[in-house]
């Protein structure tokens, strides 16, 4: 069996559940992560450096029993922008989707300004997605600082 | 007359348009010629000074009495039960439900937005850590019009440290509805940042960088002159570097007659006292136009409409 069609049984292998696709390789253990904080007892199965279509390695996550919502990919984007998130039910794709940068994040992230009052207090964060060409910048709506994505991603937990 | 301003929270200047900022610049210069009036009458307004200020909470508690209202409130954290542990949230909730609305200062930045999220009443921020300060900009605002005779069209220079200065990234927000033309004049490692000068861009502001401070001086209407913190610099280069954007009255020689300098205060050394005796000297006035420019905002936020004495103002 080629590395293409196991990375395909992995896809197909899965009961019911969610199958991100198209991770960009290396980026599958933050994901993991951002997952577990969610759900701690999730069971996952992961496939890394994996060859991907169209050359080079991709990440891949298998999720049973957790059928992604957008908003639930949209959590990842900052992670894997281009990743796709395969719906599977009874071993089948039922929907395919990319998962694309959403408007906001609420609650996901911690603010990186320390000073800012959402660490001290009862409340959800909340950031504005600003998109310049290629850079990507999160606004927080409380303190009203904007900081570049790769903040964010180096950050483990909430 | 009504007004835009009625029962809204004032936490940020990017939080008011046009049409607020010259509703508040004319009620202020109305207030100011017509002497105290009663709009805060019956009203009791909360002064929460989370963080010590002695300007912005006078100069708000002046307001207040000025027009009428009663105030509650503390001016520092250490008598609160803050000091307890209580959060912010619920501090506000409480507050709110006393008084017909908040007037607040806080360390944190982003604490005011949370605290107009959690309260019934309007919240007014006067300045939530190194965030917002969107009353000094008013009272900013307020002056320029007043020592001007118009916001549309100036020439203004910011000078200082235009990098960690909120007061100058807010007047340069707020100005930026009155097509002006800007000057930076700063040291380098002070100087404007790329996102503010990339905001001006968007609203199609004309800006330039400007080495020297003299050099500018006859191309402005409003010299507004900021502090350069000694802890910003190189110990080494300060005292070479801040003397160079220092202001004495020998170099205001070819200024504009309309020319008028300007400064949040408190000074330092930035402007020699010779500049205080000259005409163009306008901080004083300006620290003044504080009391009216609150008295503008709190009057406007605490009445649905408003009759005055004498309608139509400057």
């Amino acid at each position: 069996m080629s590395a293409m069609n196991r990375g395909k049984m992995l896809v197909e292998a899965i009961q019911s559940g969610t199958v991100i696709d198209h991770i960009p390789a290396g980026k599958g253990l933050t994901i993991i992560g951002r997952l577990q904080l969610k759900n701690a007892e999730v069971r996952l199965t992961v496939g890394l450096n994996l060859p991907s279509h169209g050359g080079g390695l991709k990440d891949l996550i298998k999720i049973d029993e957790w059928r992604f919502t957008e908003s639930d990919a949209a959590e990842m984007a900052l992670f894997a922008p281009r990743a796709t998130v395969n719906i599977i039910e009874d071993y089948r794709v039922v929907r395919k989707f990319p998962i694309g940068l959403p408007e906001r994040f609420v609650g996901v992230f911690a603010c990186p300004n320390t000073n800012c009052i959402t660490h001290n207090e009862p409340v959800d964060t909340r950031f504005s997605v600003l998109v310049a060409g290629e850079a990507v910048k999160l606004k927080c709506h409380y303190c009203e600082r904007a900081f570049a994505d790769s903040l964010f991603i180096e950050q483990g937990s909430l | 007359m009504s007004n835009p301003l009625y029962r809204r929270d004032v936490i940020s200047i990017g939080d008011l348009s046009r049409t607020d900022l010259e509703f508040i610049v004319n009620r202020s210069a109305e207030l100011k010629h017509s002497g105290p009036l009663p709009l805060l009458k019956d009203r009791l307004i909360a002064s929460c000074f989370f963080e010590a200020s002695t300007r912005t909470r006078l100069s708000f508690e002046t307001a207040v009495q000025r027009l009428g209202g009663t105030l509650i409130g503390f001016s520092d954290s250490g008598n609160t039960s803050a000091k307890k542990g209580e959060t912010l949230s619920d501090s506000i909730q409480m507050i709110a439900s006393y008084a017909d609305a908040i007037i607040m200062r806080h360390p944190q930045e982003g604490s005011a937005r949370l605290a107009a999220e959690v309260a019934g009443v309007p919240v007014i921020n006067g300045g939530d850590g190194a965030n917002q300060h969107p009353t000094q900009t008013l009272l900013d605002l307020v002056s320029i019009a007043e020592c001007q005779g118009r916001l549309d069209g100036l020439s203004v220079a910011l000078v200082g440290d235009l990098k960690y200065g909120r007061t100058v990234h807010s007047l340069a927000q707020a100005l930026g509805h009155f097509n002006p033309t800007f000057y930076f004049v700063s040291p380098d490692a002070l100087a404007m940042p790329a996102y503010i000068e990339d905001n001006l861009t968007a609203m199609g502001i004309r800006f330039s960088r400007v080495e020297s401070l003299e050099e500018v001086i006859p191309m402005v209407d409003v010299l507004y002159m900021t502090r350069v913190q000694k802890e910003r610099l190189d110990p080494t280069e300060y005292t070479h570097i801040a003397s160079q954007f220092i202001l004495k009255a020998d170099m205001l020689s070819h200024a504009r007659p309309n020319l008028r300098v300007m400064h949040p205060l408190p000074r330092v050394d930035e402007i020699h006292p010779s500049v205080d005796r000259t005409p163009f000297a306008y901080y004083f006035q300006q620290a003044e136009n504080g009391v009216y420019a609150r008295q503008a905002l709190l009057s406007g936020v605490m009445n649905e409409a408003i009759e005055l004495p004498f309608p139509g103002g400057r």
